[in-house]
């Protein structure tokens, strides 16, 4: 806060841990969000991502480590913080006691924003996420996906400085889907800093500048998605069903990085291409599949295919 | 987190209060025609029964000796249904609490926010029922308006106590144990339709420590215009009771929601 020459991370995250008694959530996790980015974590279920942030935006208190929002250390100076951030949360959080309306109303009351402001904000953030003519609607009569971009408007309200998600579109139809995703590219656009945990890749691609990857309560990777691509798995991929042992000793061969799943071999390459050439020329082989790389290769790859349950 | 209670929990008496004016007609249904039924009931059907009954040194009507009881039983379940069932709603299935956790408020005052609440909906509560029964004439003034500050202190008593049991059950349906262990008894030995002097004296005292008999005799004492010792037991008891049980909620409470 002392003066603004020094360009600061939105977020510093420093050795940061979570125990619920014996299981711990969270172990040891650092990292920083940069001003106007939008920052992805990424997990499988149960990996520490909604605990991770839950401690960042104030909800829960850490077991140890430390969190400075805007400089300002979470642990004392939570208020300052949280009446400058907005949080969407992964449950349904609207008051479904009233309308839309007064949904944005009363949330403005507890930033202690007075009515007229809370009305005028409301009313465009209503407009920017398409929901207008519903105004006067009661939440319960709203769909899932006009809920969700209620859900975020309402996080607006406070025009806060940094946006934290969890979860955005999980459950969402491909329209709802879109419509939410369009919304925060043009938040975005505007300059503001996302924070958002999701379990989709390709909107982890989408939205994000940087991603870290977590499971376990621990980081496994971080970076931009095309470094995570280049970096863990290459560009290309060829899948191939049912592969011969003569083409699975032949990948081994060449010592190139795979991975045989029994009926799958999947092999991570630069130059696609040229293998693909090779195995429909040597082994005539029918179900083999070349395409890029994308981030769900590298989250299977590091993560693991097991369920998480 | 340290304790820590700032007047943003009015924030969250104005958000129910919002709430509760969206059906205000329904919401003042209840305590406008509880007292009717129970003094058709108690004053036609029963009363003939009884005659009069003895309240200290004065010989008064049955229906003059219940009117207060059943204001101060009134207070009792305003306040107690609010912070179980109401709080339970908006803290479990509506998430409430989770949302407002988000913004700059915190937990105790999201506790203070709802305990103030349900005693505030005692106290409308109340002066619906004072106006009622004020025409039958079981009323004396000017000291039964001092009835509403005594329906504001019960209803964060039993908010309190309510608040506690919040902070504890697992399903909503466990509240059927603190209302059948708890309330139900002290709506039957508190004082309230007959007096404690009609118990065995073990029970006498066992009345005593239920928290229902002290507002009942706070509540009637004022309604009788009578300032003795006992009200200013009962009073203080009450304070008491508040002072351990609103602590005891809000230590629940903030183990429940902050993990």
């Amino acid at each position: 806060m002392s003066d603004k020459k020094i360009p600061q991370p939105v977020i510093v995250v420093r050795n940061l841990k979570k125990s619920f008694g014996a299981f711990t959530a969270v172990n040891d996790i650092s990292f920083c969000v940069e001003k106007r980015l939008c920052f992805g974590i990424l997990g499988p279920n149960g990996a520490g991502k909604t605990s991770t942030i839950k401690m960042i935006y104030g909800f829960s208190p850490l077991t140890s480590g430390d969190i400075f929002v805007f400089g300002l250390d979470i642990k004392k100076q939570y208020r300052i913080i949280k009446a400058r951030i907005g949080v969407c949360q992964q449950d349904n959080t609207l008051d479904p006691d009233l309308t839309v309306m007064q949904n944005f109303e009363v949330f403005a009351r507890y930033f202690d924003l007075d009515k007229k402001t809370a009305i005028e904000r409301a009313l465009s953030l209503l407009k920017f996420f398409a929901l207008e003519q519903r105004r006067d609607a009661r939440v319960t009569e709203l769909s899932g996906g006009m809920v969700r971009r209620l859900v975020i408007a309402r996080a607006l309200i406070n025009q806060p400085d940094l946006l934290i998600l969890d979860e955005p579109t999980t459950g969402l139809d491909p329209q709802s889907r879109h419509q939410v995703w369009e919304r925060l590219e043009s938040l975005k656009k505007k300059g503001m800093t996302i924070l958002l945990t999701t379990h989709y890749m390709d909107e982890a691609a989408r939205l994000c500048d940087e991603i870290v990857i977590m499971d376990q309560g621990k980081i496994l990777a971080q970076g931009s998605p095309q470094y995570l691509i280049s970096e863990y798995t290459g560009k290309d991929i060829i899948e191939i069903a049912e592969p011969e042992d003569d083409l699975r000793a032949f990948f081994r061969a060449k010592k190139m990085r795979q991975e045989d799943l029994g009926h799958r071999l999947i092999i991570y390459t630069e130059e696609g291409h040229k293998f693909y050439r090779e195995i429909c020329d040597r082994f005539t082989h029918k179900s083999c599949i070349l395409r890029s790389a994308t981030l769900e290769d590298v989250f299977l790859k590091l993560t693991g295919r097991e369920l998480r349950e | 987190m340290n304790v820590n209670i700032s007047t943003r929990f009015m924030r969250i008496w104005q958000r129910n209060l919002t709430v509760y004016k969206e059906s205000w007609k329904i919401n003042f249904l209840p305590p406008l025609l509880e007292p009717f039924f129970y003094l058709l009931a108690f004053g036609i059907g029963f009363s003939g029964m009884i005659g009069s009954v003895s309240y200290g040194s004065v010989q008064t009507s049955y229906l003059r000796f219940i009117a207060p009881a059943l204001v101060a039983i009134n207070i009792m379940n305003n306040a107690f249904f609010e912070n179980t069932f109401g709080s339970f709603v908006r803290m479990y299935y509506q998430k409430t609490f989770d949302a407002m956790m988000a913004t700059p408020l915190n937990a105790e005052e999201i506790i203070t926010g709802e305990i103030v609440w349900g005693a505030t909906k005692a106290v409308i509560g109340t002066v619906i029922m004072l106006i009622v029964i004020s025409f039958f004439g079981l009323v004396s003034y000017p000291t039964g308006i001092l009835i509403v500050f005594a329906a504001f202190l019960g209803g964060i008593a039993f908010g309190s106590t309510a608040m506690f049991f919040t902070g504890m059950v697992e399903r909503i349906e466990l509240f059927n144990l603190p209302i059948f262990l708890f309330i139900t008894p002290m709506f039957l030995f508190s004082g309230t339709f007959f007096p404690l002097t009609g118990l065995p004296l073990w029970a006498q005292y066992f009345a005593l420590v239920l928290p229902l008999t002290h507002l009942v005799n706070l509540v009637r004492a004022l309604s009788f215009g009578l300032f003795n010792l006992e009200l200013l037991i009962s009073l203080g008891y009450l304070i008491v009771f508040c002072l351990v049980m609103f602590p005891l909620a809000i230590f629940k409470m903030r183990r429940r929601l902050i993990k």
